[in-house]
């Protein structure tokens, strides 16, 4: 919830540029991870990444950190394309760039004690000089993650859900990236513990001007952290815009059934709340569809003869607000 | 339900709260840390069949040791004159008194033989007059001997063979994966048959064999294991810390893969022991003079209606190596995997 001052032109920290991602290209079982998206981070905000289960967005995040060669498109991390990183330069984008991974049982190495795990980054980027060093830094990062020193000497299995992904937050942390790409740091975790994790998040990004990716599969929470939203559907964006936008403006019909899962602690509307059921038989309709730009800042996916439908949504959204005496963007 | 609702009344005051701020002591974990080793040996020891054949193994492994420097008397020296001598130990233990039923009575051979007073053969002689005792000890040793280098083929081809398959993937692993299922095709007896060729029997040949052939199953688990292990979040974790291929292997993939290398070791070396006194046995490992439990079978089996005593010792010898390495291993998987058992 940083920069978000639009007057200041913002660095772009990392392009998405048309990439592909297909597992298995050319054989029966290819699967289309992602298809053709395009999206830009800017430095120190949260750029939130939703999408129901399998719509690619881990997918995302492990071809922006370079654990798979794009099919094809192009990923440049502070205007260098990743893929063209060379060897030398290598270990530096890896200390730049970090991942919290989506599952706090699968992402710790069970035969690891936690101290070496935290501090795996301290030594292969030998930033500390010595033992002691060494201890001191992990001591550090596990108080600043909220768990004790005496943790340090234990193996991943005698933690809970939560105390193991602040662990991987951690070692994320440790050799103190600009970019963190969290994916789903929270969704394997209860609601209780969602919220501290989430929070720690949001400290430690104040405190270090990081940049976040914060990939979720609802959006009830990735609003409360996010700048920008993006909406991931089959491997696809379908809409892209300032979080409240997405959250009060939605315009895609996807976008929309998503929000009609999200509950709310409001038992009116609650009550009167139905699921819209989102039917992706209209992008089969051999239109070509892009990221278009409907009002400034708010991308849907859409073809040419839809502009003027999303248009009008638009228009109606803005005369509410106004009907209102409040204007949209800052709602 | 409301009717409970309204006799419970709840103001803030009906709640305390309970150390909510005491993060430290919500976070302690009070029960002593063990390691993965720690847990399984604590599950290893609960098994008695393996314990008891651990310490069989253990004692079996002592007495091959000890015979490379010592055996009771020279196991190739032949006394022709002490042929086909039955055991005898000097207190008379049944069994072992040196006498021997010829035609419905027992005659002690010992004497027949004009061994003089003191010398005793614990196991008997064969029919060179040879100290069985010290032949089997050779013998053993022998197939621990074999034993040993199964594991050091599993240990330097199979393991790293298997990670380099799983981890590279795609062609590199197509390209080994053929290369295995070429060599696995062929049968083991016809690569040694073709070393004898080549060299001339003997321990090199059984060794060559056991190197062309012995680690397959070995690099195959191990490969397989590393599939899976590969897509782990934490060896993708390591991946993006920036760690290198050989750390991430010796690191992540085999302290993860240590269970399977050990069990695998477990269940190869007792297969490479048969293996060596098979072809003992039929003529084609070790040669003549040396003693391996297939020698000693083979040539035990010549006389066995008669002589039975020179078959049974080097027979249960080998009995025993092979049900103690398979029941430790079977105990050792147990332990290391407690999800299969139950
Ligand atoms: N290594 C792989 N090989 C083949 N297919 C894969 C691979 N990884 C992912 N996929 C497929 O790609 C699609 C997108 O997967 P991805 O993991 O990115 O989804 P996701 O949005 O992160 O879902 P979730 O919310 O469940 O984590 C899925 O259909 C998945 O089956
Ligand atoms: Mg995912």
């Amino acid at each position: 919830m940083s920069a978000t001052n639009s007057d200041r032109p913002r660095k772009k920290l990392v392009q998405v540029q048309h990439l592909k991602q297909y597992f298995n290209p050319g054989k029966p079982n290819e699967v289309k991870a992602i298809d053709d998206i395009s999206f830009d981070i800017y430095e120190g905000e949260t750029f939130g990444l939703v999408g129901e289960s399998g719509s690619g967005k881990s997918t995302t995040g492990r071809s922006i950190i370079r654990l798979y060669n794009p099919t094809s498109g192009k990923i440049l991390f502070d205007g260098q394309d990743i893929s063209r990183i060379k060897h030398r330069d290598m270990l530096e984008f890896r200390r730049e760039m970090q991942m919290i991974f989506q599952d706090p049982y699968a992402s710790l190495n069970p035969r690891m004690k936690v101290k070496d795990i935290i501090a795996e980054g301290l030594d292969v980027h030998h930033l500390v000089k010595n033992d002691q060093e060494r201890d001191a830094r992990v001591n550090e990062l596990l108080n600043l993650v909220g768990l004790s020193r005496d943790h340090a000497t234990r193996y991943p299995h005698e933690f809970s859900g939560g105390q193991r992904q602040r662990i991987g937050i951690a070692r994320a942390l440790a050799v103190q990236p600009r970019f963190i790409i969290a994916d789903e740091p929270i969704s394997a975790l209860d609601v209780s513990i969602q919220a501290q994790v989430v929070n720690l998040l949001r400290e430690i990004q104040q405190e270090q001007n990081l940049t976040y990716l914060f990939i979720a599969h609802d959006l009830s929470m990735v609003k409360y952290i996010s700048d920008r939203i993006a909406v991931m559907h089959n491997g696809r964006l379908m809409e892209l815009a300032a979080a409240d936008e997405v959250y009060n403006h939605p315009l895609h019909p996807y976008t929309k059934s998503l929000l009609s899962a999200v509950p709310r602690p409001d038992p009116m509307y609650e009550r009167s709340r139905h699921r819209t059921d989102y039917d992706d038989s209209i992008e089969f309709d051999n239109h070509p569809r892009t990221l278009q730009e409907i009002v400034p800042g708010h991308f849907v996916f859409a073809a040419a003869d839809e502009l003027a439908d999303y248009q009008a949504t638009a228009e109606k959204y803005l005369h509410e607000a106004s009907a209102l005496g409040k204007s949209p963007l800052n709602a | 339900m409301s009717e409970q609702a309204d006799k419970l009344e709840l103001t803030p005051d009906s709640f305390k709260r309970v150390g909510a701020n005491d993060t430290d002591a919500q976070e302690k974990i009070s029960a002593p840390s063990l390691t993965f080793f720690q847990d399984a040996i604590r599950r290893l020891k609960q098994n008695k069949a393996a314990i008891i054949s651990f310490w069989l193994l253990a004692i079996i492994i002592l007495i091959s040791i000890v015979s490379i420097w010592w055996t009771p008397s020279d196991p190739n020296a032949q006394h022709v004159a002490y042929a086909n001598l039955p055991p005898k130990i000097g207190n008379g233990i049944p069994g072992f008194t040196g006498q021997a039923n010829v035609g419905g009575q027992l005659v002690d051979k010992y004497a027949q033989a004009n061994v003089p007073k003191g010398t005793y053969y614990i196991l008997g002689t064969d029919y060179l007059g040879r100290d069985l005792f010290s032949r089997l000890m050779k013998g053993i040793a022998l197939s621990l001997l074999i034993g040993m280098l199964a594991t050091l083929f599993d240990l330097m081809i199979g393991v790293p063979y298997g990670i380099i398959s799983g981890w590279r993937g795609g062609h590199t692993d197509t390209i080994m994966q053929r290369i295995i299922e070429i060599i696995s095709s062929i049968p083991n007896l016809v690569v040694v048959i073709l070393m004898l060729l080549l060299f001339t029997p003997g321990l090199g040949s059984i060794v060559v064999a056991m190197g062309i052939t012995g680690w397959i199953t070995m690099a195959r688990l191990i490969r397989a294991e590393t599939l899976t292990l590969k897509t782990q979040e934490y060896v993708l974790a390591a991946r993006t810390i920036g760690e290198s291929p050989f750390k991430i292997a010796t690191k992540h993939l085999i302290p993860n893969l240590s269970s399977t290398i050990i069990i695998q070791t477990m269940f190869s070396i007792p297969t490479a022991i048969f293996f060596e006194a098979f072809l003992s046995f039929i003529g084609i490992g070790i040669p003549a003079p040396n003693a391996s439990l297939g020698t000693l079978l083979s040539d035990g089996q010549k006389t066995f209606r008669f002589l039975p005593y020179q078959m049974w010792y080097p027979a249960a010898a080998i009995s025993i190596i092979m049900i103690a390495f398979n029941l430790l291993a079977d105990g050792l998987r147990d332990a290391f995997d407690p999800k299969t058992n139950n």
